[in-house]
């Protein structure tokens, strides 16, 4: 038996199901902080099968679906310069800014945008295009930020003078905080991001367990991982006991990465950032250091993120909270399709409200 | 000729007269298409199937073939989906100027191959060269003609609640290869397009099981697409079982790494069939007998449980919707 089907075992699924149902004392209310979680749930069809007093919440660990209002305005307005050439993950196409613009449509009006797999492949353009100004829209989390700082080191070392990043990356741990401190959401514990935590460990999320008393556990995607993790919630709990563990210790280090961090913060910094249907939290993004200043398109360009107001009647804040489950949105399946998404909980692959239209079987 | 496609090949004057008799003549020569004329005359009868098809694809040399022999076999089998014997074939070439001419030819050859393997003649056919810019190399229009030869003949809004599901074999070969070789990945050995005419199997199937309600190719979109276009014309619950669908390793490995879902990639050469339980085991013998459906393998039921939709019952046991896919599939984020 190969390593991963282990984790997928429907033998030891069933039998961990079983556990859980025989231990839950009334209800958990656990959220997956990553989109990735979230799918997971469903795609391996887990979530028809837990325990009713197992609540689900999705949290505001998609990066598409955090990206603020503001910001995706901003990369709108930045596509549509004629001395830029935006190059994007395709996550970003679809995510409506106001007055129905995304980067699809402004593409299909002229715009240049390239979908890349990876940010390196944004310097081979930068190469070919040497009249434009490439702009990588820096969205994601820990996971995503090393790989960007590192191509633009690479940029540095080439010489490459047009390759420029649009820093909108945010952090995890601080976001969680806030979740917390907010005293509409209800939540008993956090199954942990497992590709954040390979970069940062386990160390930034102990204060989950010791400032705030819930449990918190990185957590790998396969089914198993997800049970396991639920598992030991509810029995920490039971006995009384807060902890933050690391269950993903196959592909997670408690330390981290520690390349990965420098790399990371040679080139970015802490800083506040706005998270949509969250709001401002002090500290939880990253900018660009002065150092690298020529590569930064917010300074370049002179973009300023000024706070729009949310889409009107859209609650993708509420879901990313955890206090509104998709369905419970009143536009959900109604003005809200992901032909027609009113916000990004709808459009992103990772989004919440994308999961529950693609996956629920009513 | 010019190593190059140029302007002049499609003038109508003697450098396309060249082209046409030293490549397309010469590689897809039938009795018909010698003929030369503005038309073809055909001799068909009773209920025919005609089904048409623009070949875009991006790149047009890939693991497995190329543009040619992809519009053959989509062609072929668009039509064979309809129970009907391909007959004949036209072909419209829309080239970039510039094109060089080697692999014009390479093409041209693959598609008379593809032809004549399918035992379909391209009875007519039209050439234009447009100027650089004006399209992406080579577009390439077909429109396929068969005798339909069961009656009724299959069609999506023909399943019905209880029938079985059925699959030719691998999913997702075709999808990934392209994308894969458009993105300059390279995946394990073994990842390529799996295009191919599927009309001989189809034929044989319809005409020793005339039962058959439902036979479609999951071309675009993937099955997850093709079973939710059933699911919707026959207003029944597709229920298919995850664990049953096969899947290569090395595609299902390239997706996972690129955030795919294999269910919603392009095939080429497979084919999807729904029809009553009590022939299942006899069609999926005569598909396993064919060097085409030697994978094939039953996946699902046919249910009046959730009309239009399509559940997927995972290797846990769980379920879940298959839904349609919106728009294309764009890798992630993380």
């Amino acid at each position: 038996m190969k390593l991963l089907d282990r984790f997928r075992d429907p033998e030891l699924c069933k039998a961990l199901l079983g556990k859980l149902e025989k231990e839950l004392e009334g209800e958990l209310r656990f959220m997956e902080v990553c989109g990735t979680h979230t799918v997971a749930i469903f795609q391996s069809g887990l979530r028809s099968l837990l325990p009713e007093g197992i609540v689900h919440l999705s949290g505001p660990g998609c990066p598409v679906c955090v990206t603020h209002e503001s910001e995706v305005n901003a990369f709108l307005d930045l596509a549509e310069r004629d001395d830029v050439i935006v190059a994007t993950f395709g996550d970003l196409m679809r995510v409506p800014g106001h007055g129905g613009r995304n980067l699809k449509a402004a593409q299909a009006d002229g715009a240049r945008v390239s979908v890349i797999y990876s940010p390196f492949d944004a310097l081979k353009i930068a190469r070919e295009n040497p009249d434009s100004k490439v702009v990588f829209l820096g969205v994601g989390f820990e996971t995503t930020a090393p790989t960007i700082a590192a191509t633009m080191t690479m940029a540095r070392n080439q010489g490459l003078s047009n390759f420029l990043v649009l820093p909108f990356h945010k952090t995890v741990p601080s976001a969680l905080a806030a979740l917390m401190d907010d005293t509409a959401t209800r939540i008993d514990g956090f199954i942990l991001p497992g590709h954040v935590s390979t970069v940062i460990g386990l160390d930034p999320y102990k204060y989950i367990a010791t400032d705030y008393g819930r449990s918190a556990i990185i957590t790998g995607f396969e089914p198993v991982d997800i049970l396991q993790s639920l598992l030991d919630m509810v029995q920490w709990r039971n006995r009384g006991e807060a902890h933050v563990t690391n269950n993903y210790t196959r592909a997670v280090a408690d330390k981290g990465n520690a390349k990965a961090r420098q790399v990371l913060y040679d080139v970015f910094e802490p800083a506040d950032a706005l998270w949509r249907g969250i709001g401002l939290i002090p500290g939880s993004g990253l900018d660009i250091r002065e150092e690298w200043a020529d590569m930064d398109a917010k300074r370049v360009f002179g973009i300023e993120i000024t706070e729009v107001p949310p889409l009107p009647g859209c609650k993708c804040g509420q879901v990313l909270k955890g206090i509104l489950s998709p369905d419970q949105c009143p536009l959900f399946k109604k003005a809200c399709t992901p032909a027609n998404p009113v916000g990004p909980c709808m459009v992103s692959t990772e989004g919440s409200c994308a999961a529950y239209y693609k996956y629920k079987v009513d | 000729m010019s190593d190059k496609v140029l302007l002049d090949y499609g003038s109508g004057g003697r450098a396309s007269q060249r082209l046409i008799s030293r490549l397309f003549l010469e590689n897809f020569s039938n009795s018909e298409l010698n003929r030369l004329n503005d038309a073809a005359e055909l001799l068909v009868s009773g209920r025919i199937a005609v089904s048409t098809d623009s070949f875009t694809v991006d790149p047009i040399f890939f693991p497995g073939g190329n543009i040619g022999s992809l519009a053959v076999h989509g062609t072929v089998n668009d039509v064979a989906m309809m129970g009907a014997v391909p007959r004949y074939m036209t072909c419209g070439y829309i080239i970039e100027e510039g094109l060089p001419m080697a692999d014009l030819e390479k093409i041209v050859v693959s598609m008379g191959e593809a032809a004549r393997k399918a035992g379909v003649d391209i009875v007519t056919g039209d050439t234009k060269v447009v100027p650089k810019g004006a399209v992406d190399r080579i577009f390439i229009n077909t429109t396929g003609i068969g005798e339909i030869v069961v009656d009724p003949a299959p069609s999506g809004e023909s399943a019905k609640p209880g029938d079985a599901i059925l699959i030719s074999g691998t999913m997702g070969d075709h999808g990934l290869t392209i994308l894969g070789t458009r993105e300059g990945l390279e995946f394990e050995a073994g990842v390529q397009s799996d295009s191919a005419g599927l009309n001989h199997l189809l034929v044989k199937l319809v005409r020793e099981l005339p039962e058959v309600h439902v036979l479609r190719d999951p071309t675009r979109g993937g099955l997850a697409t093709t079973m939710n276009e059933i699911a919707g014309s026959s207003n029944v619950c597709c229920e298919l079982e995850e664990g049953a669908i096969p899947v290569r390793p090395e595609v299902s490995g390239g997706c996972s790494f690129l955030g795919l879902d294999p269910l919603y990639l392009a095939n080429e050469g497979k084919f999807l069939c729904i029809l009553p339980e009590a022939h299942a085991e006899k069609a999926l013998e005569i598909m396993r007998g064919d060097e085409l459906g030697r994978d094939a393998c039953r996946i699902g039921t046919v249910t009046d449980a959730n009309p239009g939709k399509v559940v997927l019952i995972t290797r846990l046991g769980g379920k879940r919707l298959l839904n349609m896919l919106e728009g294309e599939q764009l890798p992630r984020i993380c």
